[in-house]
């Protein structure tokens, strides 16, 4: 079914979640008196693909694409539609609220708002000591002890214990949500855009922590994000949502250097470079990302995709793997090392010729 | 050169609890015709507040210009009246702002929006109105325009509002555009799209463009020059390439590296600045940026550096020779360098 399963198992890594057929619709209500149920927002439409034990896997794409509500599908925060979450080989959408209790404990989620996400009422030590409670793990004393560790690690002061989440920047803030992710020593970690609220010189702080806590629990991370350049630096393999499907997945390396993908070679095109000496080809997509309530026929990406072909309103491209570990669903992927734009050239004189 | 906009040592502020808080505490800069120029800084270093200074705006967030000099054209802003700000404003200046769906106005169509500027500062007809809201509407990429003209805010995406302001702004054919952000709240693909109609219509119109931005790509891809603000202050002002070439303020050479690059080494630590921004209750002594400096000295805790001429360029640091001579400025490329102890 999954077809990069095979793939990256070369690399001795076995995977730890697998992710089959997922989807996740939002039905919309019709209007009338009756309130049928008329359509729905396609929001994660069959996905498919694998994480492997200690990688961090980065996933981009535009606002709403999908990655979020796919992050938040996989940890059972929202519950799927249709389709298979496999966590250490156990299909997870099949536990019950006692057995998902106890999952949470190997599962987490670090989320964009630092303001949002913590609860403004409670101290810093109730929202990391919470965890150690739900889950009887220690309380009082140890409970403390517990946290001021854990403060420690991320990099804030034990002693501001007693505070509450207003007295805090930013940042700060961010790192007490990753002190509470990480407070049960989880397994697995969903990072939902965990640093795209903060201001420049303080994201690299945060990307450092959460580099450094990878490896020292060895954590399996999943890292949402929509900048590009953070999301290359911090991860191992990277996949690109579009409109609800996953358009490609390679190692990063692959993704940044050569993409296969029409889109994502032009997401990268556009991504504003730090650097005027850098003088790219830019590629601007005309046009903008089509409803999910009403994504076009076959190719999703068709209607703004520069090589798109009448294949591609009729079929709508697997996820294959057309060079070595790395996946494209695309009728006409670029060839290795090809431009978009030596593609979109190729491909008017092949229409003349025929 | 040809002066658009001088600002001279400008402070704005606003009345707190706890006293007046300075957001922009003397700000000096031009911009030239014609010219783009980006101030970048990060939440808190003033940008937004300079440039609504510039349009007069701060007065209706009970902020308050106290002292400095704006002048536009020549003429002085800062003691113009209510209704002669009112002409100016939208009609030679004109700006436009990060969530386009707040400041369009959701019970009128996007039409009615247009002709309504165009009426403002032009004794024409409401037919011929219309018809140069579709030639804008063009202008700026919209397909459709007599459908689109119809229809209410809510019904365009993100990105089509922000050409929408952009249409509106340029109904009166300003000289200088103020944008503050326009692209934030956009995604990448649409975000290149509006920068490249804004590069389009800079270039067509010979029209100076203030732009604002938090994203150091951004300045790079649209700025001649570019201004560093921090904390209510400027630390440096530069070509674009020279600044990207050598930052001359410790705080630019760390902004500029704590950005991962495209090409960068992955997984290594990235540089970063120690610490968190200041909040403008409690603004260091001596140079701002000093508790976060990795040069700082005893001088620049309790002495304050002035923006100081360096050649074509400015910077407010006391150890900027030292800095230089020692090659402590230099953008260390990525990979293998990023040992943190």
């Amino acid at each position: 079914m999954n077809p990069n399963q095979k793939s990256y198992s070369s690399d001795n890594s076995e995977p730890l979640l697998r992710i089959e057929n997922l989807k996740k619709h939002f039905p919309i209500k019709g209007g009338g008196y009756f309130r049928k149920e008329k359509k729905a927002v396609l929001a994660v439409d069959d996905v498919s693909f694998t994480i492997y034990k200690g990688e961090t896997l980065g996933l981009v794409g535009e606002s709403g694409c999908g990655k979020s509500t796919l992050g938040r599908n996989i940890l059972r925060l929202q519950e799927p539609t249709e389709g298979q979450v496999f966590f250490n080989n156990t299909n997870i959408l099949l536990h019950n609220k006692h057995e998902l209790r106890k999952l949470r404990k190997q599962m987490q989620i670090i989320y964009q708002d630092p303001f949002g996400s913590l609860n403004p009422r409670f101290t810093i030590g109730q929202i990391i000591g919470e965890m150690y409670e739900i889950h009887g793990i220690a309380k009082g004393a140890e409970k403390e002890k517990k946290v001021k560790e854990m403060l420690e690690l991320v990099g804030l002061d034990p002693s501001r214990y007693n505070s509450y989440p207003h007295e805090f920047s930013g940042g700060q803030r961010q790192r007490v949500g990753i002190a509470r992710a990480l407070a049960l020593n989880p397994t697995f970690v969903v990072a939902d855009e965990p640093v795209s609220a903060l201001d420049v010189s303080v994201q690299s702080q945060v990307i450092n922590l959460l580099m450094k806590l990878k490896k020292e629990f060895g954590l399996t991370l999943l890292f949402i994000a929509h900048g590009l350049n953070v999301v290359r630096h911090i991860s191992d393999r990277v996949g690109v949502m579009y409109l609800g499907k996953l358009v490609e997945l390679s190692e990063t390396d692959n993704i940044f250097e050569s993409p296969a993908h029409p889109y994502t070679a032009a997401l990268l095109s556009t991504v504003p470079e730090a650097d005027p000496r850098l003088k790219k080809e830019r590629i601007v997509l005309k046009g903008e990302v089509p409803s999910p309530a009403n994504p076009p026929s076959g190719c999703r990406f068709r209607t703004r995709c520069p090589l798109a072909a009448e294949r591609c309103k009729n079929e709508m491209p697997p996820l294959v793997e057309v060079r070595s570990k790395h996946h494209v669903a695309c009728h006409y992927p670029l060839e290795e090392g090809q431009t978009l734009k030596e593609a979109i050239a190729s491909r008017k004189e092949g229409q003349l010729s025929i | 050169m040809d002066k658009i906009l001088e600002v001279k040592s400008l402070v704005t502020g606003y009345q707190g609890k706890d006293g007046f808080v300075r957001a922009v505490d003397g700000v000096s800069f031009d911009i030239n015709r014609g010219e783009t120029i980006c101030i970048v800084g990060e939440s808190g270093s003033g940008k937004s507040v300079t440039s609504m200074s510039i349009m007069r705006l701060v007065e209706y967030e009970n902020g308050r210009i106290i002292e400095g000099e704006i002048k536009f054209n020549g003429e002085e802003l800062t003691t113009k009246n209510t209704e002669e700000m009112r002409r100016i404003r939208g009609s030679k200046i004109s700006m436009i702002f990060q969530e386009p769906l707040t400041a369009l106005n959701p019970v009128f169509t996007i039409g009615k929006q247009i002709t309504e500027a165009i009426l403002f500062h032009h004794p024409i007809s409401k037919k011929e109105a219309w018809q140069r809201a579709e030639e804008l509407v063009r202008l700026v990429g919209i397909s459709d325009p007599q459908a689109r003209l119809k229809q209410y805010p809510h019904e365009l995406s993100g990105g089509m509002r922000q050409r929408v302001m952009i249409a509106i702004a340029l109904a009166s054919e300003p000289d200088l555009l103020i944008a503050d952000e326009p692209t934030t709240a956009l995604d990448v693909t649409i975000e290149a799209q509006i920068l490249e109609l804004l590069r389009k219509l800079r270039q067509e119109r010979n029209m100076s463009i203030l732009l604002i931005t938090h994203d150091i790509g951004v300045a790079a891809e649209m700025a001649d020059r570019i201004i560093i603000m921090y904390a209510g202050k400027v630390m440096e002002i530069a070509k674009t390439k020279d600044i990207f070439d050598q930052p001359l303020h410790p705080y630019s050479k760390g902004l500029l590296e704590s950005v991962p690059k495209m090409n960068g080494e992955r997984g290594v630590p990235l540089k970063s600045i120690k610490g968190s921004i200041p909040s403008l209750n409690e603004i260091p002594s001596g140079c701002r940026f000093s508790p976060r400096c990795p040069f700082a000295t005893d001088k620049c805790h309790t002495e304050e550096p002035l923006l100081e001429m360096r050649g074509e360029r400015q910077v407010a640091c006391w150890h900027v020779d030292y800095l230089i001579e020692n090659s402590l400025l230099q953008i260390e490329e990525e990979g293998g360098v990023s040992i943190e102890s």
